[in-house]
């Protein structure tokens, strides 16, 4: 069996994640979905890393870990200001720069 | 843990051992299901955790994957840190705000569910067609005891070939934490301790002020007490007029009030918000609407009460 | 067309000195008179019509003095060209104001200002119950100025000038009486059917300075030779077309008529003596023109035998004294139109017809608008008769202009258009036939429409003593009479009419006689060509006494018809077809308005509608197209973060679908 198996997970996890995002209304979930399709690409990295031989890959994913981190810091303390004055983590709440 | 690194290759490592393969297919079922888990979970709470679930299968299948550091930091920065810290934002946001089931958005869902379908099956039949043929490399020596180990090897390259993105990295960590203070702290500057003087004038001519004393328009108003609530056209009472600071101390009494009027007057809703005095029901108890409402117009003892 | 067509040289154009270079002030009088009296309004009421007479007066003096100091230059040093200043210098185009002092210009000069004299002393008279003299002569003086600019002009466009000044005091004056809509709907329509015309003299301006870069007469006649024969063909048949709508000509009379709404002494001076005359004036002067574009001439020619019949055959159905004697001006310019398209042998005869026809014209209808006068402001010859007695003056004066007009033997009419008769002959082998009995039948029928209108006006039986006066125009008559009392006009109006019938009885024998003014205006329009040198249809030396033999028959018939039989007062309904089609103008106006009216009516409309479904439509449907569709297109604008996510995933999935498939294919 080869490593190539890793990249199809990689690829469903991704899927999961997307359609996550679509469903979800919590803006919590959503960014937790999110974080799920930055760990089936950072999969993707290690397994990329073992096929060529590198550690390209491994590097990569660490990078992508760091932004994560940063990433996540930020957009909740976002949803936390948005709770705040709207009382609500609903995204379908915050449309209204709508026509 | 240990038997798992043995599983991975410590050498070359290209092709899957049978213990990788064992390994593999426990843990890459486990994190699909994490992941559906996550989002068909209707309380935000579980979701987190299945997710959780998908990142600690993650994270040792990287250490499966001549990538212990990594898979290492998954467990400690993601799963123990980060995903954390959602945990904690949702306890405090409110445990109870989960999902509702109806999707107001039409389609929505069925959409979501063909494109999520049609992505995995594309990606899924992209890699089997190009990837399929590769013979993988594996790490080799850049694992092995040449290197000195994964972590070694990882230090090296970071602080020597990626120094300059890695110092970068550390920037954008501290504004990430700069940003988050700025968002938490938004909006909760805090005051000046005002003086009494200040506090009176506000009390007067303040926001407040057009709450108790003054009635908007369409609004009904028996009195131009700050105490007083006021009255919308159907006889309820506006809960703008309810103020935070003074306490309503008429608001039951007004209940009983509506109640003796509604039942006085006829149909329910056909109040005469006029005739509410707030408290001196056994005043209103008696005579017409008519009465009361030709009363009303040239009383102001209600006002002064 | 057998004439002879060698143009003679031009002469050469010679800058103006002396008593000449005073010229300006022939137009410079007038206009400061119009001005004074426009821009003065009320303040000038008292002293307005004196100013409006002394300002045509003096002008009439310095014609004369140019006119002797012109008699007094050798004949080749007569044409002179007094520059004014660059009027109009952009690019190629160059336009110099200036005039152009000749015999031709100072021919008319004397007539616009010599006649005009003469009507402005009677409109004192005639318009003295007129609250609004002033402002009449105000009108009457721009009129001036403006023909004296037309005729002195030095170029195509200075002409031009004076065409449009001339046609805004004509629609002022026709509808000079606000008070009454016809007067307003005569004048639109003066004014519209002149616009006709203005747009050929126009183009063929435009046409003139295109092949030649100029349009100063100077240059354009000398170099007239340039010009292709097809564009110069164009070009006099725009000018030609000029000509019909100023001087009422087929097949744009129609206006002429209806122009008689204005005052009495408007209809003498504008619409008789001078301004219908400036069709042939542009003609005239466009001589070198025509000499060289045979076919253009023809058509002149054709236009004026047909126009001087349609003149001559209404001019006898009509009961209306100033429309016949309106028909009649349009039958005369015919004749000169006639005349002017023959070429060299009839420029001459032409000119002086208008002269002598600006004169006796000009005195009937100032006998007209005395007998208008005399008979509160009645019009209808069925209503009049038997005047002579009651108006002796106005009688006599009117009879010497009613025999010089059909042409009585040594009256002035007489010569001038045997000239022209004579020189019709001369057309050709046919041609020379057909417009030879064209003129003769038409001097037959003037005789005949004129003795018509003497006879009921001032012979038989006094008509009006039965009858009561009546508005016939609106107008308050300030307590109207019980009757008529018809009565002889003041010295004003009598003593302009007595010059002017001296000058119908001798101008003929004058001008004509001995060839005064042929030679005079060889400088202008060529050496005449003597009738008498070119074969013709029959002997021209006849024609004197064919024409005499005609204008008998005719005011015998007359004497016949109307003289001797009782005239209905009421106007007979039950008459034969020609006299209705005469009546009806031989259906000019309904021609205009089935051929042009309607139509223009329709399309129009259908213009209208084009614009309306077709043009709007497609704009308004392209807006109305592009809101809708983001009117729709917006409802993809929910707002709402996931379906924007959506967007993008499905983006994400064609393109990597589109990837694969490319990849695939490689």
């Amino acid at each position: 069996m080869s490593p190539t198996i890793y990249l199809l997970l990689s690829a469903l996890l991704f899927a999961i994640g997307a359609v996550g995002v679509l469903v979800r209304r919590n803006a919590i979930v959503v960014f937790m979905c999110i974080e799920l399709m930055l760990n089936a690409v950072n999969l993707t990295l290690v397994t990329f890393s073992r096929i060529n031989g590198s550690l390209g890959g491994q590097i990569m994913a660490f990078f992508v870990m760091v932004v994560a981190a940063a990433e996540v810091v930020v957009g909740l303390s976002i949803i936390m200001a948005i709770f705040r004055t709207r009382r609500t983590t609903s995204v379908d709440d915050a449309n209204l720069l709508k026509y | 843990m240990s038997t798992l690194l043995a599983a991975a290759p410590m050498t070359g490592g290209g092709e899957m051992t049978t213990g990788e393969s064992v390994a593999f297919w426990i843990l890459g079922p486990a994190a699909l299901a994490g992941g559906l888990g996550m989002i068909f979970a209707r309380n935000a709470v579980h979701s987190a955790l299945w997710l959780v679930m998908t990142m600690l299968s993650l994270g040792v299948l990287y250490m499966v994957q001549q990538a212990p550091f990594l898979g290492f930091t998954q467990i400690i920065v993601y799963t123990g840190a980060i995903m954390m810290l959602f945990v904690f934002v949702l306890m405090m946001v409110g445990r109870d705000a989960s999902d509702s089931v109806v999707e107001v958005l039409r389609g929505q869902r069925l959409a979501a569910a063909v494109l999520g379908v049609g992505l995995g099956g594309l990606a899924v039949a992209a890699v089997a067609e190009t990837l399929s043929a590769v013979g993988p490399v594996g790490l080799g020596p850049a694992y092995g005891p040449e290197a000195r180990g994964n972590v070694q090897a990882l230090g090296t390259s970071i602080f020597r070939d990626y120094l300059l993105p890695f110092e970068l990295t550390s920037a954008l960590l501290i504004t990430a934490a700069v940003g988050a203070m700025v968002y938490t702290f938004a909006g909760q500057a805090r005051r000046k301790q005002a003086s009494q003087r200040e506090r009176v004038t506000e009390r007067l001519r303040g926001p407040l002020t057009g709450y108790g004393s003054r009635s908007g328009p369409g609004v009904f108003a028996t009195a131009d007490s700050v105490a007083t609530p006021a009255l919308l056209p159907d006889g309820s009472v506006a809960p703008a007029s309810l103020s935070r600071i003074i306490e309503a101390t008429r608001r039951e009494r007004l209940d009983a009030d509506i109640a003796d009027v509604q039942s006085d007057s006829g149909p329910a809703g056909d109040v005469d918000a006029r005739a509410l005095r707030g408290g001196d029901g056994t005043e209103v108890g008696a005579g017409s609407t008519h009465d009361r409402l030709s009363e009303g117009t040239h009383d102001d003892e209600g006002g002064a009460r | 067309m057998s004439l002879v067509t060698a143009a003679a040289p031009l002469p050469e154009v010679l800058p103006a000195e002396g008593a000449a270079g005073a010229a300006w002030l022939l137009v410079a009088l007038p206009a400061l008179g119009a001005l004074v009296l426009f821009v003065g309004g009320r303040r000038t009421d008292r002293w307005g019509h004196v100013l409006g007479v002394a300002t045509v007066v003096a002008s009439f003096v310095v014609a004369v003095v140019l006119f002797a100091g012109s008699l007094g230059l050798p004949e080749e040093e007569r044409v002179r060209d007094l520059g004014i200043y660059d009027w109009i210098a952009v690019g190629a185009l160059n336009v110099e104001f200036g005039l152009r002092i000749d015999p031709l210009s100072l021919t008319f000069a004397l007539l616009i200002t010599g006649v005009g004299s003469l009507i402005h002393i009677y409109s004192v008279g005639y318009m003295s119950h007129d609250p609004n003299r002033r402002k009449f002569f105000a009108q009457l003086n721009l009129f001036v100025a403006a023909m004296l600019v037309l005729v002195l002009g030095n170029g195509f466009v200075t002409l031009y000038l004076g065409w449009e000044g001339v046609g805004l005091a004509s629609y002022l004056l026709i509808g000079f009486y606000t008070g009454r809509s016809s007067a307003g709907s005569a004048a639109k329509k003066a004014f519209l059917m002149n616009r006709v015309g203005d747009v050929g003299l126009a183009l063929a301006i435009f046409l003139l300075f295109v092949e030649l870069g100029t349009t100063q007469y100077a240059e354009v006649f000398a170099r007239a030779g340039e010009i292709s024969p097809g564009t110069l063909t164009a070009i006099t048949l725009l000018l030609l077309l000029g000509a019909c709508g100023k001087s009422g000509q087929f097949p744009l009379q129609a206006w002429l008529p209806d122009a008689m709404e204005g005052p009495t002494p408007v209809s003498a001076l504008i619409h008789a003596a001078t301004m219908v005359t400036a069709g042939v004036y542009l003609i005239a002067r466009s001589n070198p023109l025509y000499n060289l574009a045979p076919v253009g001439q023809l058509v002149v020619t054709i236009i004026g035998a047909i126009t001087l019949l349609i003149g001559a055959i209404i001019g006898c159905a009509y009961d209306d004294i100033k429309k016949v004697l309106a028909y009649s001006t349009v039958s005369q310019i015919g004749y000169m139109m006639l005349a002017v398209g023959l070429g060299p042998v009839g420029y001459a005869a032409a000119l002086a017809h208008l002269l002598t026809h600006g004169f006796f014209k000009a005195g009937l209808f100032l006998g007209a608008g005395s007998v208008m006068h005399g008979m509160a402001d009645e019009t209808d010859m069925r209503r009049f008769g038997g005047l002579w007695r009651h108006m002796p003056v106005t009688f006599w004066t009117f009879t010497a202009g009613f025999l010089a007009l059909i042409g009585f033997p040594f009256l002035s009419g007489f010569y001038t258009k045997d000239l022209i008769i004579e020189a019709s002959l001369t057309a050709g082998p046919v041609a020379g036939w057909i417009f030879g009995i064209a003129t003769l039948g038409a001097a037959g029928l003037t005789a005949f429409y004129m003795s018509r209108l003497m006879l009921m006006t001032f012979f038989g039986p006094e008509r009006w003593k039965d009858l009561h006066p009546r508005r016939i125009d609106g107008a308050d008559l300030e307590d109207p009479p019980e009757h008529y009392h018809p009565h002889e006009s003041v010295a004003s109006m009598t003593a302009p009419m007595v010059l002017l019938a001296i000058g119908s009885v001798g101008a003929g024998a004058f001008l004509v006689g001995g060839e005064r003014l042929g030679h005079y205006l060889e400088a202008s329009i060529g050496v005449p060509v003597e009738p008498h040198d070119l074969p013709a249809a029959f002997p021209v030396g006849l024609v004197p006494y064919f024409a005499t033999l005609v204008m008998l028959i005719g005011a015998g018939l007359a004497y016949v018809l109307v003289g001797r039989r009782e005239v209905p007062v009421e106007r007979p309904q039950r008459v034969s077809l020609p006299v209705r089609a005469a009546r009806a103008d031989l259906f000019a106006n309904t021609i205009n308005e089935g051929v042009i009216a309607r139509p223009g009516i329709w399309l129009s409309r259908a213009l209208v509608y084009l614009d309306n479904r077709g043009v709007d439509g497609v704009v308004n449907g392209i807006a109305a197209l592009l809101g809708g569709s983001s009117g729709r297109l917006r409802r993809t604008q929910t707002g709402f973060v996931r379906s924007y996510a959506l967007t993008i995933l499905g983006g994400s999935v064609v393109l990597v679908a589109a990837l694969l498939v490319v990849g695939g294919a490689g």
